[in-house]
Order: C-alpha cells, then structure tokens, then sequence
C-alpha cells in the first residue's frame, strides 16, 4: 500500500508547500490564509450555521446549536490527527477508535478521581492514549499494507472485548462509566453547585454555560464548551499545518511513496512511522478527553470498529493527506447525521404536500430510506460515490471546480493561454 | 475428556462458519487481487435469502372455514398459507418445514448474480487502484447492502427455524462409549459442519478436477501469460467472484437457524474472518480453512469456564491474540506464500 500514493493529494500539498517559508507564526502565505480562514469560521460558527430565523421551515437546516458544533470540532480534531497518520504515511489503521475511547475513559477518570476541570481530563486522555498508540504502535508497524491494517483492527477489537468484558470495574461494562456522587474527587466537591451532579468547568467556568442572543428572528448560542474546543481545534490545525510543513513530515511523505528508496538512502522509516502513530493517537485521545469535558459519559460503542470506520470515512470524505479536509469531512458526515436522522416521515409529508396525494405518497416512500433512521444508507452510498468519482475527497471536488471557473474566465479575456 | 469434546464440537460449526467466509474471500484474494470487505454482507444476505423464502411460503390468506366455529359460534377463519393451497397439504406443510434446506436452491443463483454484478459493475473498476481503495469502496458497499436489508427486514433479528427432524440434540456421546448424556450436540449444527465440508471439498475439486478451475488456477499463478495465451481470464474471474459470492451466501443461509439472521451480522463475522485469512495467510485456500477450523475451535475451548477462570476475559480476545502472535512470528500467515501483498 505505501508505495501507491493518491497522486492527487501530494500534488495539491506540493504545491502549497511551495508557498512554505517564514511569515505569520512560521506559516507560508497560503497556509497562513488557510490557518486565518479556520480561526475566523471556528469562531463565528454559532452565526455562519444559523442562516435561517428560528421559526422558518429551513430552520432545521441550522447546524449553530452547541451539540453539533462541539461534535464538529472533536471530531475535526480526531480527523485531523488520523490524517496525520493515513494522509501522510499511507498507513491504514481501522483501530484508532481505541484510543478515542482511551481517552473517554481516562477523561471520566480524572472527573471521578481529580476534579471537574476539564484540563484534568484532557491531559490525562491525551497522556494515556499516547502510551497505548506507543504500545499498539510498536507491535503494528512492524508490518504494512493490509496487515498493519488487520493488527490495529484486532488491537481495537480486543480493547472493545476486554472493555465490555473483564475490565468492566474500571469501564463499567455497558452501563457506560459516568461521574457520581460518591466519587472521591479530590480537588473538587462531590455536588454540583445547584446540588445535582457536578458538572465540568475550566477553573470554575461550567463547560455548558451558554449566551444565547437575539437578533431579530435569527437567535444565536454562544457556548462556553464549544469555545473551550474550538481553541484545541485551532491549535491542531496549527500543529497540523507545522507538521506538514516540517523536514519530519517530508520524511512522513517518503515512507508513503517509497520506504525502499529511503532505507537506501540510510534513513530508517520506523521511528518516523512510529511518531506519527503515536501523534495521531494522541489526537484521538485528546478527542475523547474532550467528548467527556461537554458530556462526562463514557460507553464502550466508542471503541467499536465501526467508530474508526467513521473517521476513516470523514478524511476520505475530506480528502487525504490535505489539511482541511478531515476538517470539513468531519463537519460534513456529522452534519449529514444530526439533519438527516432527524427528519421523518411527517415532516417529508409536509414538505411533499403541495403535490398530487398519490405522487406525494410515491414520492415520501422513495425518498424516506433514505433519512431518519436510514441516513447511514445516505452515507454508504455518497461515501462510495466519493471514492469512486472523487478519490481526492471534497477538496479534490473544490479545487476542481475552482480550475473549472479559472479555466472560464481564461478563456473569456483569452490574453492567459488556458491550461 | 467429555468437556474437551464438547468443545471441539462447538468450535466446528463456528469455525465452519469462519472458514466458508475466509474461503471466499481468499478466492476473491488469490483471483483478482481484490480486499472484499463487502463480503460480510454477502454472507449477510445469504442468510437473508433465507427469510426470504421463509416469508414467501408463509404467505397465506384467510379462509373461511364452515366446518369449525370459534367462541361466539361465528366459521371460524383460519389461515391458509398459499404452498399448501397449490401443492397440497403434505407437499406444502413440508416445503415450509424445509425451508432452510430448499433455500440453497433458491440461493445459489441469486448470490451468482449479485457476485457477478458486484465485480462487472463495481469492483473491476478498482483492480488499479490501491488496495487502500478497494477495501474503502467494499467498505462502503458492504454500508449500502447493511443498510438495504434493514430497510426491508427491520432491525430485529429474524428467527427462521431448522426442519422439525433436525431441530433437537442428539446424544453424541453413546457413539463414543461415554455414558449417555454427558456429550449432547445439536443436529443442525452438525449437519452445518457437513454441508461446510461438502462446500469445501466441492470448491477445491471444481479447482482441481475441471479443466475451468485449472486454468483459474493458472491466472491465479500468472494472469498475463494465461492471457497471453489467448483465453479470456476476466471471464473466469468474473465466475469465480460469483462462486466465492455463492460459497458465503451459502455459509450464511445454513447459518440462520444457528443465530436468527439480522443485518449486521455480516459485519460481525466480516472482521473475524478477515483475522482468519491473514492468519491463514492471504491467497492460500488451504490455509483459510485450517486457520477457519483452528480459530473457531480455539474460540471455543477459551470459552471453557476452567480457561475464563485461569485467565479472565481470554473468549473475548483470544483470536485476535493469535492473530497479534502469528503474524509477528510467521508475517505470511501460517500457510501463505511468498510475494503476496508484500512489498
């Protein structure tokens, strides 16, 4: 599997690493607008995703409420860090679901043990699924292609199995691990401040607190925990963005195209894998520290394979080994989810209604499949159509279209050759 | 004793199961070079095929009958499904009873065609691409097939019994000399033992015997000087993609009175079997079956309630475990050969 690249996806990041020099924070001038562009939508999210006043038809359509922002940018984050490992190495894992998990555990942990600030939480997610993509790491890389891909699998099947199974004190079996009343929690009480469970907070600041403001018949939620992520999300994509840019992710990029030519070279392509794995998994890991910071609650389904299936499938959504695109292949399959699972079949009745009854009817029960609870068939076909049509992901999709108006306007003024 | 021959009975029909799968997917493997991950659900909707036929002979309409009266003294109204109508009662009430059985008929053509529409319409557009695509777009499909049964089947499993003569256990012990009822095995999980051996054995003989399979077995060694030679190897590989389709819809349809089919069950097993083929090693028919049959009864002695004590938790990972061992010991799988998926 290494030495076949997507060639689409070197060429679209060799040609922005073109542009890589000093500048803003060390960034080139393209990643620098890149960069400026995620930090403005991250932080006027809550009012790009609100197009549609509150009471309209469309406002279902609206993807600004806290829930679904936070999955956006934990999810973007995981994605990012998949991508540093599958995009840049080539290498494969359908088992980095694990470390979300890992992290989840370890988040719920710190809660039950430490306290409810969530940098507790965080921290320790992040620490402890680096030592377990250390150790899985090692084993898995020792193989490539297919293998490496069937060993991380088993990997994470095991820790599924033994989550659900022997270790179920520390996992809580499929109760699901959540915080209580009877936790020792040293630095922090054992109630919450109005008496419930306690709830997480950075230094005192509840992570759900929310602002919600008025503007006219648009309404606008400004919360707390989606903010706390969004600084970690901006940061990822910045490390991501070094990363790429680095001598280390050059070297990223050689095990990819040829491991052969690199051991000739007297470079060993191991420790270079290895670092990568362990990134990556951090990155999930701190994904799931996160996932319990906005909703302390822990289960093993996060560590099912189908999970990392799903990251999987946001970075090829996206388009591998690009910077953006796990980000926006993230946003999309989550998206995708929280619309389309929620409509039934009275609201395609109401939005049919204006046909013919017996149209109206055909029509419902041809499109109706397909959402609600069917949204995954949604999925699974757009993600088919995605890797056979578009192998280069969304990304691949945008730059084709952008060629496409260039390719126009060339020919409009005919004083540019076209290309 | 008596405990570890139950456990190598209970191991069979699993790691039949694992090795019908494995077996198909090797095929597909050694043929056309392609990672199938849609083969679960293929296995899947074998199994469907099943209900299928289940559901179209239980079909049945509501017949008022003059002779016999319910409580209020009203005919009563009974329900006579339309087999034993066309066919008669004694040929109708044992089609359904034999339900299971006669949907072998009914499966193998339908798992051809949906093999051979799978490689034509899909995956022969991938056999240049990396195998990184092909298990993605498989992955993807095998989604879509998921999500097709569900929205026709529902999500709850659905049961579809054995024939009546097979449904209880017999005393497999006294065949032994054991004292009666110390080994009792169910009789259809033995007779899933069996019909996976005839499968095997006809699939490795159709290899073997045919002058077909020889020359499959030919591409498989060489595909361009097969081609070079003037046949038409995509064809056979076509065929053989149906066969390995066949091979799990089979598996899938015996599988349904053992577990009531749902429709995920294909991805359930899709990613044991896969652990079984690179324990067997990738493109080695022989080593899909013995790794199958060796994984399986493993499963099923880490299941004994002395192993679970002795090391807690060991059912659920043991076979993983071996694959984690075998393939940093013996990096091609216990049987495979040299040069494949390799760089």
């Amino acid at each position: 599997m290494t030495d076949q690249t997507s060639s689409t996806s070197v060429t679209a990041s060799r040609t922005r690493a073109r542009g890589a020099s000093t500048g803003f924070l060390g960034l080139g001038r393209r990643d620098a607008a890149l960069f400026g562009v995620v930090i403005v939508m991250v932080v006027f999210a809550p009012i790009i995703l609100n197009p549609f006043p509150v009471n309209s038809a469309m406002a279902q359509f609206n993807a600004g409420f806290p829930q679904l922002m936070q999955q956006f940018l934990i999810f973007g984050i995981f994605a990012i860090g998949f991508n540093i490992l599958f995009g840049l190495t080539g290498y494969l894992s359908f088992g980095h679901a694990a470390f979300l998990g890992i992290g989840s555990y370890a988040g719920v942990w710190m809660f039950k043990l430490l306290g409810m600030n969530v940098l507790y939480a965080v921290t320790a997610a992040t620490a402890i699924a680096g030592i377990f993509a250390v150790l899985i790491g090692y084993i898995s890389l020792r193989r490539s292609g297919i293998y490496f891909s069937i060993l991380t699998l088993a990997f994470a099947q095991m820790c599924y199995a033994l989550a659900l199974s022997v270790l179920s004190p520390i996992t809580n079996g499929e109760t699901m691990l959540q915080v209580t009343h009877n936790d020792p929690r040293v630095l922090g009480s054992a109630v919450g401040p109005d008496g419930g469970l306690p709830v997480p907070t950075l230094f005192g600041l509840e992570m759900r607190s929310t602002y919600t403001m008025d503007a006219g018949p648009w309404s606008f939620d400004f919360n707390l925990g989606y903010y706390f992520c969004g600084v970690f999300m901006i940061l990822a994509f910045y490390l991501a963005i070094r990363i790429f840019r680095s001598p280390f992710g050059m070297m990223l990029r050689a095990v990819k195209s040829n491991q052969q030519r690199m051991r000739y070279t007297g470079l060993n392509p191991r420790p270079y894998t290895l670092a990568a794995f362990v990134i990556s998994g951090m990155f999930a890991g701190f994904a799931g520290g996160l996932l319990v910071s906005m909703d302390p609650i822990a289960g093993t389904e996060r560590m099912l394979w189908t999970r990392s299936g799903e990251v999987v499938l946001m970075t090829i959504l996206g388009g591998t080994g690009t910077l953006i695109g796990p980000v926006l292949g993230a946003g999309f399959i989550k998206y995708l989810e929280s619309i389309l699972s929620k409509i039934n079949s009275g609201i395609l009745h109401s939005w049919f209604g204006f046909l013919p009854d017996g149209l109206e009817d055909f029509i419902v029960a041809i499109i109706y499949p397909f959402v609600g609870k069917g949204w995954h068939l949604t999925l699974g076909i757009l993600f088919m159509l995605v890797v056979i049509f578009l192998p280069g992901g969304l990304v691949e999709g945008g730059t084709r279209i952008g060629r496409l108006f260039r390719r126009r306007k060339a020919t409009d003024t005919s004083d540019t050759p076209a290309e | 004793m008596e405990s570890i021959i139950i456990q190598l009975l209970n191991g069979l029909d699993k790691g039949s199961a694992y090795a019908l799968i494995a077996l198909g997917l090797t095929l597909i493997f050694g043929t056309l070079g392609v990672v199938n991950f849609a083969h679960g659900a293929l296995f899947m909707i074998g199994a469907f095929c099943a209900v299928t036929l289940n559901q179209i002979f239980q079909m049945s309409h509501t017949v008022v009958d003059e002779t016999r009266t319910d409580f209020l003294g009203n005919p009563a109204k009974v329900e006579v499904p339309y087999v034993t109508e066309w066919f008669g009662e004694t040929v109708g009430s044992w089609m359904i009873d034999w339900t299971v059985p006669l949907s072998i008929l009914f499966a193998i053509p339908i798992m051809v065609l949906i093999g051979v529409v799978m490689e034509r319409g899909l995956i022969r557009h991938f056999y240049k691409r990396p195998h990184a695509d092909q298990i993605l777009v498989t992955f993807g499909l095998a989604i879509v097939l998921q999500e097709i049964i569900k929205a026709f089947y529902g999500a709850n499993p659905i049961p579809t019994p054995a024939p009546e003569a097979f449904r209880g256990s017999f005393d497999f012990g006294v065949l032994l000399g054991f004292d009666p009822f110390t080994i009792i095995y169910p009789y259809w999980r033995l007779i899933y033992f069996v019909f996976a051996m005839i499968v095997i054995a006809a699939v490795f003989a159709f290899l073997q015997f045919t002058t077909f399979g020889m020359v499959v077995r030919a591409g498989m060694a060489d595909r361009e000087t097969v081609g070079l030679l003037g046949i038409d190897i995509d064809k056979r590989f076509t065929v053989m993609f149906g066969i390995a389709a066949a091979v799990a819809g089979l598996a899938g349809v015996m599988y349904a009175p053992i577990s009531s089919p749902n429709y995920h069950m294909g991805m359930d097993f899709l990613v044991l079997s896969f652990v079984v083929v690179v324990v067997g090693g990738m493109g080695s028919l022989p080593g899909a079956v013995l790794a199958g049959f060796l994984l399986g009864i493993l499963q099923s002695f880490a299941s004994m309630s002395a192993v679970i004590e002795f090391i807690p938790g060991i059912n659920q990972v043991i076979i993983y475990l071996v694959a984690i061992v075998i393939l940093l010991t013996r990096p091609r799988g216990l049987m495979g050969r040299k040069g494949v998926m390799e760089e």
